[in-house]
């Protein structure tokens, strides 16, 4: 498992598990938290941060050294606005990293898909390691792999809606036909959901709301580092029970393959 | 567009990582219980390279019921009651490369015929009269004799005739594949006749045919051109089928990854006799097909699986459901030979039957056979 590295945009990274940091009760919290999923990569809404202060208290609760920062475009409800909040992002000194989201609804909280493609092709011209956050639509994702991005991040369920993976049937499409990682975004409700998630195939979970409001941040945070490691190790080490083949097995006529036999009777 | 000789994500890079013993040592590691995990995981649709390769393997011979059992499910789920009619049309059988197993193969001292116009509408009528809609046009390897303007103005009279055009020519290069497609050809086909290296240097002495890498990458330059559909293929018979089925997955599914807008088709012809002294032919068995086509079925589930008259009636009839989405019906494997133009033709057909006869076969077992499922005003 040691060696079982998620690639991504150049980089090797040991956890499977991304967070963001929306939400949380306090920075302490987040830190907290942050420490407990042995989390890597962790998003901060460049809205967020206040790039003028010298002390920002998000920023300065991130460790720099073993986390990326990822800046997102949160807020930008077109792909106008995402390209400017990107440029900003880079400001910040964490390289070329950006997590595209652009979002025109306030209420669902729904990334727009032709906004986010727009603004994904100009970036990646720009040289930004773009990871778009995107309803989990497998045309969609096969369009932003062409433009080159350096990983999809569909949606489980709405954001915030701890529904869990509602969107299977299309993040089965996705996983199976992508040339990039899979990251699933957003909805992932309980620590269940990420290793679902993960025995699916996807190659890493971003979790946000679930940890954040959860009565123990901490501990949650660890139960969901658990959740994903036991999801790829499941996905990985694939189970090898053979009994839904036992009905199968069960039929000593052969009437597919029978004639077959008659063949070599002649 | 770069050609993808010079493109890091062309499969010569992948091809050329695995050599042939070391593929068939793979395929024979796996056990019974690798077949039965692989069976299983196809149940769950979580299929994965190694369970393809379990499934080709000799050790699923005993499971083969079981695997058509599958294969007829998943078939009925992706392409329901339905199997897809074609008939192939010889423009020439000029060729100007050597390979020893074939018929038109440059040193056979046989007529060699080009059709004229009058003879391509006269082939055309004919065909269309009968009520096929879907064409596969052929020639031979000659570059000059059928150069692409012929090909091209060929597919032109043609779209007058038919609905959809696939081509099955010598290898051409991304620009030329475009031209082609705007001259209203939306299928390719290209068979690469055999994965194992040694081999294909053995039997492809002369010609353009010779250059292996050249080939082996078209259907890679048929997808950046746009084709709508890809037909890969290997000759069984021409060495150790096995291997072929490997590579040929292989293939299929490094299509699949880069060219997501096209379908992926794939054809498993067997040897037949034709003119020449060929006879170093590895037999494949009906059993170990049937092994083949379920195998790709169940791996690849929507790719199309074609079904030639190079098979006989009996093995045709019991074939439909099982897993292939296409046969041909009452082909002449020579140019003008529906019109009884005397030349050559490339192999001999096993299945002689008519359109009218197949569809009827089709019909009895319960299946719809489809003339037309694409349309010319898709195309321009």
């Amino acid at each position: 498992m040691s060696n079982d590295l998620l690639s991504l945009g150049g980089r090797h990274f040991h956890s499977r598990l991304f967070i963001g940091t929306g939400k949380f009760s306090s920075a302490e919290t987040m830190q907290k938290a942050i420490r407990a999923s042995h989390s890597e990569i962790v998003t901060v809404a460049l809205r967020r941060v206040d790039l003028e202060a010298k002390n920002d208290d998000i920023l300065d609760k991130i460790d720099r050294s073993t986390t990326l920062l990822l800046p997102n475009t949160s807020g930008a409800r077109d792909a106008i606005e995402a390209i400017r909040l990107a440029k900003l992002a880079r400001s910040l000194g964490g390289g070329d990293w950006v997590k595209l989201e652009v979002i025109p609804d306030p209420i669902y909280l729904l990334p727009d898909p032709i906004e986010t493609l727009k603004a994904a092709i100009e970036l990646v011209k720009e040289g930004f390691k773009v990871m778009p956050y995107i309803n989990a639509d497998p045309v969609l994702c096969k369009h932003l792999e062409d433009a080159g991005c350096i990983c999809v991040m569909p949606l489980g369920s709405p954001i915030g809606s701890n529904q869990g993976i509602k969107t299977k049937a299309n993040i089965e499409i996705i996983i199976h036909q992508s040339k990039i990682p899979v990251v699933i975004d957003a909805g992932l409700g309980e620590p269940s959901h990420a290793s679902e998630a993960m025995e699916m195939g996807a190659d890493a979970v971003l979790v946000n709301t679930a940890i954040a409001i959860a009565k123990d941040p901490e501990k949650i945070a660890e139960a969901f580092k658990l959740a994903v490691i036991a999801g790829r190790l499941s996905y990985i080490h694939r189970g090898r029970s053979t009994s839904h083949l036992a009905s199968l097995m069960g039929n000593a006529s052969s009437p597919l393959t029978g004639f077959l036999d008659e063949e070599s009777r002649k | 567009m770069k050609n993808p000789e010079n493109n890091p994500s062309s499969f010569l890079n992948l091809f050329h990582t695995i050599e042939f013993p070391k593929a068939l040592e793979e395929i024979h590691s796996k056990e019974k219980r690798d077949v039965e995990t692989a069976l299983h995981n196809a149940i769950l649709k979580r299929m994965e390279w190694g369970d393809y390769l379990a499934l080709i393997s000799p050790n699923a011979d005993l499971y083969l019921e079981e695997m058509a059992t599958i294969s007829k499910e998943i078939t009925l789920e992706r392409f329901g009651k339905t199997i897809q009619i074609y008939v192939p049309i010889y423009l020439s059988n000029e060729c100007r490369s050597s390979c020893l197993y074939c018929g038109f193969s440059f040193e056979n001292k046989i007529n060699r015929i080009t059709l004229t116009e009058t003879q391509l509408r006269k082939e055309a009528e004919i065909l269309s009269n009968k009520g096929f809609r879907h064409i596969l046009v052929l020639t031979g390897e000659d570059y000059s004799k059928t150069p692409i303007e012929y090909i091209m103005k060929s597919i032109e009279i043609l779209r007058e005739y038919f609905s959809s055009i696939s081509i099955e020519i010598y290898p051409l290069d991304i620009e030329d594949y475009k031209k082609i497609i705007a001259s209203g050809s939306d299928g390719l086909a290209l068979y690469q006749e055999t994965y194992n290296k040694e081999i294909y240097k053995k039997y492809h002495v002369r010609g353009v045919k010779k250059n292996m890498d050249y080939r082996l990458d078209a259907p890679d330059r048929g997808g950046m051109a746009g084709f709508r559909r890809i037909g890969i293929g290997a000759l069984l018979g021409l060495s150790n089928p096995l291997g072929e089925l490997y590579y040929l997955g292989l293939h299929a599914n490094h299509l699949l990854k880069n060219f997501w807008k096209s379908q992926i088709q794939i054809s498993l012809p067997r040897m037949r006799p034709a003119e020449g002294d060929f006879s170093e032919i590895t037999p494949v068995t009906d059993r170990e097909f049937v092994r083949f086509v379920t195998a790709i079925r169940i791996y690849f589930r929507d790719a199309g699986i074609i079904l030639s008259t190079r098979e006989s009636p009996h093995f045709r009839d019991n074939l439909v459901g099982l897993g292939i989405t296409q046969m041909s019906a009452g082909s002449k494997t020579e140019p003008g030979g529906y019109q009884g133009v005397k030349a050559l033709e490339q192999f001999q057909t096993e299945d002689k039957r008519s359109l009218e006869e197949i569809q009827e076969m089709i019909c009895k077992k319960g299946f719809d056979p489809v003339l037309k499922d694409y349309d010319r005003a898709i195309l321009k």
